[in-house]
């Protein structure tokens, strides 16, 4: 059961036999647009990152992006950073791995996001998309394309939050402007 | 150049006055047959082999070896001699490996007079044969060729002797392995190698077992095959070529790591040593316990980062509370505050509950791994160190030590660094932080310093292979005489522990020309031209009370130990206070900086590359009254004076 999102759209997902989640990964993929012109070779490389904050009582307490590969509990796991972008063939050209089960009694919330390093606004990007997925079984829990998304450069894409004994996904699908998680924080703050 | 051959392949031999070197993973038998034009050996008197190693024009070795030399003179062989054909055979014998796919893939060169090589043929995908045809070397048309064979005999050299027409074939085979037999009975017994599978870091399949003669047919191999172009050869001849690269081929995949028993649901599954990727035992030991050690990292990480979290949110909490105006009346004051406490009670707690179920599943892998390591990984307490032999082989990490944090406190990693040492190791005898190191006189830290240092360069001896190591030791002042007895009784240093502004430099001075001849062969590609006095072997030098004995020249010839040395196999040992050496001031900075720091005692100053905690180092120390120490030194040094003969 894939949600296929619109932007701004929230919905809160359980696992369809009514668990909840151990184990989620947020991954993006995208592909560079073509260049028309006379050196057609040199298309414009895009650089998309993925970033997951951890927030303990609305305050940031790690993050995982590029820089910063995993955080310190072991819990959040970034695949590595892709300056480029892949063949956007449906696979994940950057993942963040979180294993529920292991993130720190305190964190409470865990947002992901996505911003264009080089600057280019969702509308020069083709084949771009963004999902969550459950990694225990590799189910799509919620997925959105970006392409042709406006003139934003970062997306606040879903938070996975406690509640009760276990974990609840939410898709904020937010559009913002950012170069990196950084210039995303006061966009983030009214979600928690 | 030099040509690197594939089975099958030939190459023109530009001389005819050539050596054959074999050097093989374990002793072989090397001999060699003349054929004529037909490929036929006209009899016994056609075969050099250890039992008659000498025919007109071929000289081979006298017993069986890990590495041969056979001179050939092409020009002096009988004229009706067509064909040369160099074969390798495993010799007979309890301890002895009975097929070449229990040992390592022998390679044979063909090199002119000088050492330059001419050609060279590893002979790989051997499995069940015990006696191999490695090389031919034929004439054509009046040119002497080489040809890479690697036919293979499961019936061993009665076979292949009866394969090339050996009338007598079976009693040749028997005189062979007898010549051999007394030859291995007058050398020193070699380390017995079937149980030892993991010794050997051999490219293909599982672990020779069985001991099968080679005059019998192998019995087959009930294990798959592993996929391989060329089918298994076996006692015909003229098998199809195999065109694989020998170095580029894709090895057997390792045997598969054991596997966890299925965990009962809701439960953790239950550890198993070497439950980690990696080609051998050995390293998935070694990056299991780098696992162990990067989970106890973060799960303390986890641990902290919520104290710290609910202590930070309790401050804020009882601020506000006391800030508030309302709550000084009444008793909402009390209220907040104890509500504040309450919730950092409840968050700590749980906090603690998860770090105690990370501790307690790292705490039984441990317990299963521990046991489980070899003698390089082990602690001196560990009984692997009784059943201490001579490896045959470095093994790709030694254990220096233990840490340990103290939210973990019975859970201790073993510190592990990779051989050959990537850099030098420290032993600071100076005073440190540590409580340990307060509540001990300084006199008594410095022979702790040296008995650590000790222990470490007598690891580093026994994990070696015998030769392959020496340790020079300088002591100034002959102040370390008592630490130092171990070594030195057993007879394993290169030489007595130099004394003296004289010994000192001398020792210095040897080891620099060492590097510096070392260096200079690897830049210019000659390693052959090294003189031949020169020892080959890893240097480790233990340098006591520096800088006492030390000028300014000896300094500078130790920093240039300590930066160029790692990379050509001299390594330094330092057991040093840095306050002695405040005189020189931050000239030594970076010498001291490029170093391992260990401490004699407990100490809590490793970094951990995750996170960054302070680890508690302790060094290893033998059990109270053992002298497992002097025992393995023992082994070492008669191993040693057995190489020397």
């Amino acid at each position: 059961m894939t949600v296929n999102m619109t932007k701004g759209q929230a919905i809160s997902l359980q696992k369809s036999d009514g668990g909840t989640l151990t184990a989620v990964r947020m991954g993006l993929g995208w592909q560079a647009a073509p260049r028309r012109g006379l050196f057609g070779s040199r298309t414009r490389e895009i650089d998309l990152d993925a970033s997951a904050v951890l927030f303990a009582d609305k305050q940031p307490v790690d993050v995982v992006f590029f820089r910063h590969l995993v955080s310190d509990d072991g819990s959040v796991k970034h695949t590595g950073d892709n300056l480029v972008g892949g063949a956007g063939s449906g696979g994940d050209d950057e993942a963040i791995l979180v294993d529920l089960q292991r993130v720190p009694v305190h964190i409470d919330q865990i947002v992901f996001t996505v911003n264009s390093f080089t600057g280019q606004t969702f509308q020069e990007v083709q084949n771009a998309f963004c999902r969550i997925v459950d990694e225990t079984n590799g189910q799509e829990l919620a997925r959105y394309t970006l392409d042709g998304g406006g003139q934003y450069t970062a997306q606040i894409m879903a938070k996975v939050h406690r509640a009760g004994g276990g974990w609840q996904m939410t898709a904020l699908g937010n559009p913002a402007n950012g170069r990196t998680f950084q210039d995303l924080m006061p966009a983030i703050l009214p979600h928690l | 150049m030099t040509a690197e051959l594939v089975r099958g392949q030939n190459h023109t031999l530009p001389q005819t006055r050539l050596e054959i070197r074999v050097s093989a993973g374990s002793p072989v038998v090397a001999g060699a047959t003349l054929g004529d034009e037909r490929g036929t050996v006209r009899g016994a008197e056609w075969i050099a082999h250890p039992a008659s190693h000498r025919v007109p024009g071929l000289e081979v070795s006298r017993q069986a070896a890990a590495d041969h030399r056979l001179a050939v003179d092409l020009d002096a062989l009988p004229g009706s001699v067509h064909r040369v054909t160099v074969l390798l055979a495993l010799p007979l014998g309890p301890g002895q490996p009975a097929r070449f796919g229990a040992v390592a893939a022998p390679f044979v060169a063909v090199t002119g007079l000088d050492g330059t090589e001419i050609a060279t043929f590893t002979l790989t995908g051997l499995d069940t044969e015990s006696a191999v045809s490695a090389l031919e070397l034929y004439r054509r048309q009046g040119v002497w060729k080489v040809r890479a064979v690697g036919q293979g005999y499961a019936a061993g050299l009665a076979g292949m002797l009866a394969d090339q027409g050996v009338a007598e074939a079976a009693e040749v085979a028997a005189s062979i392995q007898e010549a051999v037999a007394s030859g291995l009975a007058r050398s020193v017994t070699p380390p017995p190698r079937t149980p030892d599978g993991e010794r050997v870091r051999h490219p293909a399949g599982p672990p020779a077992s069985g001991d099968g003669g080679p005059a019998a047919p192998a019995p087959p191999d009930p294990a798959p095959a592993p996929p391989d172009p060329a089918p298994a050869r076996t006692e015909t001849s003229g098998g199809p070529v195999n065109y694989a690269h020998p170095r580029r081929q894709t090895s057997a995949p390792p045997p598969p790591p054991p596997a966890a028993p299925p965990a009962a649901p809701g439960q953790p599954a239950q550890p198993v040593a070497g439950d980690a990727t990696g080609w051998s035992m050995d390293e998935r030991l070694y990056n299991q316990i780098w696992g162990m050690f990067e989970d106890l990292a973060r799960a303390v990480a986890a641990y902290r980062s919520a104290v710290d979290f609910a202590e930070s949110r309790m401050d804020q909490e009882l601020d506000r509370a006391l800030s508030d105006p309302r709550s000084r009346i009444g008793g909402a004051g009390d209220r907040a505050r104890e509500e504040a406490r309450a919730k950092h009670d409840e968050l700590t707690g749980r906090a603690r509950e998860a770090l105690e179920r990370d501790l307690a599943q790292l705490a039984a892998e441990s317990a299963v791994v521990e046991p489980a390591l070899p003698a390089a990984y082990a602690g001196w307490g560990n009984p692997v160190w009784h059943g201490y032999r001579v490896p045959m082989e470095i093994p790709m990490a030694l254990r220096i030590g233990d840490l340990h944090l103290p939210e973990g406190i019975g859970l201790r990693i073993p510190l592990l660094v990779r051989l050959p040492l990537e850099r030098g190791i420290w032993v600071d005898s100076g005073r440190t932080a540590s409580e340990e190191a307060a509540a001990t006189p300084g006199d008594r830290l410095r022979t702790l310093a040296m008995e650590t240092a000790v222990a470490l360069a007598a690891r580093l001896l026994a994990v070696y292979p015998a030769d392959e190591f020496s340790v020079h030791v300088i002591d100034p002042a002959g102040s370390a005489a008592g630490p130092l007895a171990p070594l030195v009784d057993a007879g394993v240093l290169a030489g007595p522990p130099a004394a003296g502004a004289e010994g000192v430099s001398s020792v210095l001075a040897h080891l620099t020309r060492r590097v510096d001849l070392v260096q200079m062969a690897i830049r210019a590609g000659a390693s052959d031209a090294l003189p031949p006095d020169l020892d080959t072997a890893e240097q480790l030098l233990i340098v006591n009370d520096f800088p006492h004995g030390f000028d300014d020249r000896a300094v500078t010839q130790l920093r240039y130990l300590a930066d160029e040395g790692p990379s050509v196999g001299v390594h330094l040992l330092m057991v040093a206070d840095r306050e002695d050496t405040r005189a020189y001031g931050p000239v030594l900075d970076p010498l001291w900086r490029s170093l391992l720091r260990i401490t004699p005692v407990a100490d809590d100053h490793l970094a951990d590359p995750w996170v960054g905690h302070a680890w508690t180092y302790e060094p290893l120390r033998a059990p109270q009254g053992s002298r497992v120490l002097e025992q393995v030194l023992a082994l070492v040094a008669a191993a040693r004076r057995a190489g020397y003969r």
